[in-house]
């Protein structure tokens, strides 16, 4: 059975494939290289071939929160860490000032680089083929269901991540068989990823100019969008947007302040060479918005799509248009514009805080009141971008949809923003694609071991009425996810799956045991107030010892870093920088660690009491109606999952835990 | 499942007045006391009846329908009732006998007997009550004061949640703040926010510390202040303890222990009652030797919160006393010197070189009392309401915190405040702060029901079948 299609054509090729991949932009990347990497035959489509990875907004890869999931995707044997330590024209470690856990790398990337050197990767991947065209039909089949019986669903003894296959497929009525192009050719497939970021019915606005084009000007996908539907998939629209390029030659500098990168360039990819990332910088620039420039903004107002509400969409709250901004924080004086530049290729500068959809003569006058963009020329102008996407609620947390088996969604498509947190998802929808089709358990991360984990349990569980951008706050136990330690955590499943060596995983076991040696001897090796160790302490502006302490105690005093008790300590081992790393911040902060590992444990129990896929939430008394609905429409598979979900209030999952006791009893 | 049945109480103290209500609760309430209640004409009428009404009629025996009470049924449909199910009460005048009859017939016409707490648990997964709440009338089932009984009153009332949801209100608050300035430096700064913050926290942690201070004196409250009364043979021990019971018959209840072998005896003083204990070993009853006795009663006193040491000032005060008072020096304590009725002037001056001595034993105060004339009885109530209560009665919208559980929570909510001042003082990064005080926000939640816990349903059915 297939949906309707208004085309007639006679082209009657067919092509067989594993798995489809529709779009090929950070999470379309992902999700085929991570398919064809796991050996099956992927092919990817793209309005462009010259548009493979495009990054069409901000100059850079990482930032706070985002850098994180940068090292995950890293960890877990993504390409997006190491495309960009091959890309890249600065780097800066953000909030060195703060803790460990918000540290988070940025780097500013060669745009076009960056995109030539993804195309590359995926050209010479076996398995995967890449095709220039448009998917304007899902193909599928229904399904009985009623296989999912009993014998399935008894599976509340699992522990986390190891999850019952059939718990992700019970409930859907459709299967996926194909997708058909444009062009008329079938492709016959077991799974398909959608990726198709902001090309879906995308509309573009600039003031009152309207175009209906992707971003940066490319075609827009304006045919899939029914075939989704008729799936019985609901869409709704997004808005985001981006600021200007400027000629970097009409720029006065002198009136810049000058932000460089960092000294000593950490790379994102464990796997890069920490030596091969020490080169030549770039600089970005830092200025700010003025009165003058408010002024105009308000005065525009009435001229913006959105304020003049020809925009439906919802944008992101976090990266908000200068509109925004100035009406949001009415009592600001000023706000931060940094000058990126878009690669060493061109002179074009990102104008990184001005975001707007205001019209071309209104965007002159107000970049034009930006001290050192007096005489700027607008090379592209700033615009805003509305697009199709879907609730991810219809999905699982494997990125999966609940009524479709081996259908996928990694994205902006999912609700999202930015490329990191595309790339996160794409990831993992391209590695449960492959492991739906391998008939393998879905890779699913919780929120206690990854920010991918929390991105994507925010997208499937929560109300998200705009761009979903990933953020550290969202991270309830950020102290234990930090980026430091993203191989410690993520590698074991990068292997599980099929995406990270033998050799890269015994390596990271070896990590585990020097670091977990290292604070046990710290934590025996005892120093006395002899005259070496006080002379020591008293060059390092320390307290003298009154007895006798551990080298781990002495490691804990903010003033001493481990290389400095070098010596104090001859016998200590030869350890690696990052290995020194992972002592220093287990021991310092040791107490807050053991705490968020308590609140981990309690989470985990709350995620490792199971529902029933097939429980009939109408048999459960007392459930308010509001709660009852959301139940329903959402299916959550554990306690926890239900405590989570908007409109499901503590008292209602009280109710629910008591039932299902009751159903133990 | 949990609710479809309908289950039925006497949901007030029996007494000889002979008035009581029965509480019917479940989807079948209506329905059940329909089947036994008529009107004058001897018509059943009660389905037709509007919720939120009282209806007059007799309640008919099932099985021979001759008529055992005329009362007065309300109803009260879901959710709109205690429970958030159907609910009838029907108010019964005939007596102690006829309200057990009449709950017969309730049953007879298919509920079923609640379980102690059972309307409670109801009202609580209905959402009717939240968890605090639900334990507070727990607590007024199982009050023994009139002050207790205000305490859980307060607490049924919500001023508990209320107070908590103020603390975590402001808490969340101060994490939202941090967080937001985690994601947004640029707009939201944290310049200068430790100091604002230290100065929310002292607040904080002062009142989360008199709330745990509240509830030694809940306690009191609760379950009375246990008493003990010590003394030589024959100083006079059961003839007070006599007096106190006499001083107040009306309210004394007998509750033969069930956790061991003494007799538990309640006596009100103003708003908290003592409870007397009274071992057999320390009434002298027979001849036993002293050691014995002594033993018994150190076991006791090292028990209670307060110890009575009575000395008979009519006969001779020695050492003996001394040595035993000062058995317990950690130990709130009064001393009575008891027979002052019968002393003379001459004995008075021979026991005043003793007397000096025991004053001022471990800082116990001293009564001059009469069982006979009552002096000495206001003296003693006084000290005992300035030792258990200060400042405690007096304003009645203090919170009490009389709830083990919620102690255990407030305790927990303190340490990750502690935890956030020292991060403070030891200058840590702001970003650590957050989850200390999300400790402190959850555990507050805890409380009231608003954080869920694993072990959340055991608790529930273990606190909801404790026996009243």
């Amino acid at each position: 059975m297939s949906a309707n299609s208004n085309l007639t054509l006679n082209n009657k090729l067919v092509e067989n494939y594993d798995v489809v991949i529709i779009g090929a932009g950070h999470a379309g990347c992902e999700a085929a290289l991570a398919c064809s990497r796991l050996g099956l035959e992927t092919i990817i489509f793209t309005v462009s071939v010259d548009s493979i990875a495009l990054m069409p907004c901000n100059p850079n890869i990482g930032g706070s929160s985002k850098g994180h999931l940068v090292r995950e995707i890293d960890a877990l044997g993504g390409e997006m860490g190491k495309n960009i330590d091959k890309t890249f024209i600065q780097s800066k470690m953000l909030n060195i000032s703060k803790g460990p856990a918000v540290h988070s790398l940025r780097a500013q990337a060669d745009k076009q680089q960056y995109s030539k050197s993804m195309r590359q990767i995926l050209e010479n991947q076996e398995h995967l083929t890449i095709k220039q065209g448009e998917v304007c039909e899902i193909l599928w089949e229904s399904i009985n269901n009623d296989c999912c019986g009993d014998d399935n669903s008894k599976n509340d003894t699992t522990v986390i991540n190891s999850t019952n296959v059939s718990a992700y497929t019970s409930l859907a009525d459709k299967k996926i068989i194909g997708v058909r192009s444009y062009t008329g050719t079938t492709y016959n497939c077991k799974a398909v990823v959608i990726c198709t970021g902001t090309y879906l019915n995308a509309r573009c606005l600039c003031g009152e100019a309207i175009t209906y084009t992707g971003p940066n000007g490319l075609q827009a996908a304006t045919h899939l969008s029914d075939s989704i539907r008729n799936m019985g998939i609901e869409l709704r629209r997004f808005k985001t947007g981006t600021p200007a390029r400027m000629d970097g030659k009409t720029i006065d500098y002198s009136k810049l302040s000058e932000q460089k990168g960092d000294e000593r360039v950490v790379p994102f990819s464990f796997s890069t060479d920490p030596e091969s990332v020490q080169k030549e910088q770039v600089s970005c620039w830092l200025t700010y918005t003025n009165e003058d420039t408010h002024k105009i903004i308000r005065a525009n107002l009435d001229r913006s799509p959105i304020y003049a509400g020809i925009i439906e969409g919802t944008g992101p709250r976090y990266c908000p248009s200068i509109e925004d901004k100035v009406v949001k924080f009415a009592d600001k004086d000023r706000h931060q514009v940094f000058l990126e530049p878009e690669g060493l290729y061109t002179d074009e500068v990102y104008v990184d805080g001005m975001s707007s959809s205001l019209p071309e003569d209104v965007q002159q006058a107000m970049y034009r009141t930006v001290p050192g963009l007096e005489n700027c020329r607008i090379v592209r102008n700033a615009y805003a971008i509305e697009y199709d996407c879907i609730n991810a609620k219809q999905l699982y947390n494997s990125l999966q949809f609940k009524k479709v088996n081996g259908l996928f969604a990694g994205g902006q498509f999912n609700g999202s923003s930015g490329y990191e947190e595309a790339a996160a998802q794409g990831l993992i929808a391209g590695i449960n694609a492959a492991m739906y089709v391998l008939n393998r358990e879905p890779l699913i991360l919780d929120r206690s071991e990854s920010y991918i984990g929390v991105l994507i349990d925010d997208l499937v569980t929560k109300d998200n009425r705009e761009p979903y951008r990933m953020m550290t706050s969202k991270a309830e136990y950020r102290l234990l996810l930090r980026q430091d330690n993203a191989d410690l955590r993520l590698r074991k499943y990068g292997y599980r799956v099929g995406l990270v060596s033998r050799e890269t995983y015994d390596n990271l076991c070896e990590k585990e045991k020097q670091i977990k040696d290292e604070i046990t001897r710290l934590k025996s090796v005892m120093v006395g107030a002899n005259k070496q160790v006080s002379e020591f302490l008293a060059n390092h502006n320390s307290s003298a010892l009154t007895q006798g302490v551990s080298l781990a105690s002495l490691l804990c005093r903010p003033e001493i870093s481990y290389k400095d008790m070098a010596e104090i300590d001859p016998n200590r081992p030869e350890l690696k920088d990052d290995v020194i790393e992972q002592v220093e911040i287990e021991l310092r902060y040791e107490g807050y660690i053991e705490r968020q590992k308590k609140q981990v444990e309690h989470f985990i129990k709350m995620e490792n009491r199971k529902i029933p896929a097939d429980l009939n939430y109408d048999d459960v008394p007392s459930l308010r109606i509001e709660a009852r609905q959301r139940l329903k429409e959402f299916k959550p598979l554990s306690i926890g999952q239900a405590s989570r979900l908007s409109g499901v209030s503590p008292a209602d999952v009280s109710v629910l835990l008591v039932y299902l006791e009751r159903g133990n009893r | 499942m949990i609710n479809n049945e309908t289950i039925a109480a006497i949901a007030t103290a029996l007494s000889e007045s002979g008035i009581g209500i029965i509480r019917v609760s479940g989807p079948d309430a209506v329905n059940i006391v329909n089947k036994i209640f008529f009107n004058k004409a001897g018509k059943q009428f009660l389905l037709s009846v509007a919720s939120h009404t009282i209806n007059y009629g007799f309640i008919h025996s099932l099985d021979d329908e001759s008529i055992i009470d005329e009362c007065l049924v309300s109803v009260m449909l879901a959710p709109k009732s205690f429970t958030g199910e159907n609910t009838v009460e029907i108010n019964c005048h005939g007596g102690v006998y006829v309200i057990k009859r009449v709950l017969l017939e309730v049953l007879k016409a298919g509920a079923r007997m609640a379980e102690p707490g059972e309307f409670s648990k109801r009202a609580f997964l209905n959402g009717r009550l939240d968890l605090s709440e639900a334990e507070a009338v727990m607590d007024v089932i199982s009050s023994k004061s009139e002050s207790s009984l205000k305490a859980s009153l307060n607490q049924l009332s919500g001023s508990i949640s209320k107070k908590i949801k103020e603390l975590r209100a402001a808490i969340l608050y101060e994490i939202a703040f941090i967080e937001s300035a985690l994601d947004d430096p640029e707009h939201i700064s944290l310049d200068g926010y430790n100091d604002r913050l230290s100065e929310a926290l002292n607040g904080w942690i002062l009142e989360v510390n008199k709330l745990i201070d509240s509830n030694k004196n809940g306690r009191y409250l609760r379950d009375g202040i246990s008493t003990v009364l010590l003394g030589k043979p024959n100083a006079g021990k059961s003839s007070i303890m006599n007096f106190l019971l006499g001083n107040d018959r009306a309210i004394v209840t007998e509750i033969a222990g069930t956790t061991r072998d003494t007799l538990e005896e309640y006596v009100k003083i103003d708003d908290v009652s003592l409870k007397l204990i009274d071992t057999a070993g320390i009434r002298e009853t027979e001849n036993t030797v002293e050691a014995i006795g002594v033993e018994r009663a150190r076991e006791a006193a090292q028990n209670a919160d307060l110890i009575l040491y009575v000395v008979d000032v009519s006969s001779d005060i020695s050492h003996k006393d001394i040595e035993l008072i000062k058995m317990f020096p950690d130990k709130k304590g009064i001393v009575i010197l008891n027979k002052n009725d019968l002393i003379n002037n001459d004995a008075a001056k021979d026991n005043n070189i003793l007397l000096s001595l025991v004053d001022n034993v471990n800082g116990y105060p001293i009564i001059n009392f009469s069982t006979v004339t009552g002096t000495g009885f206001d003296e003693l109530r006084n000290i005992i309401n300035d030792m258990f209560c200060s400042g405690l009665i007096k304003n009645s919208d203090q919170i009490v915190i009389t709830n083990i559980r919620h102690k255990e929570c407030l305790e927990d909510c303190l340490t990750g405040l502690m935890n956030v001042r020292n991060s403070i003082d030891n200058d840590m990064e702001e970003d650590f702060y957050s989850i200390d005080l999300m400790d402190a926000y959850s555990s507050l939640g805890k409380i009231i029901g608003e954080e869920i816990e694993d072990d959340l349903a055991t608790e529930i059915f273990s606190k909801f079948c404790l026996g009243k």
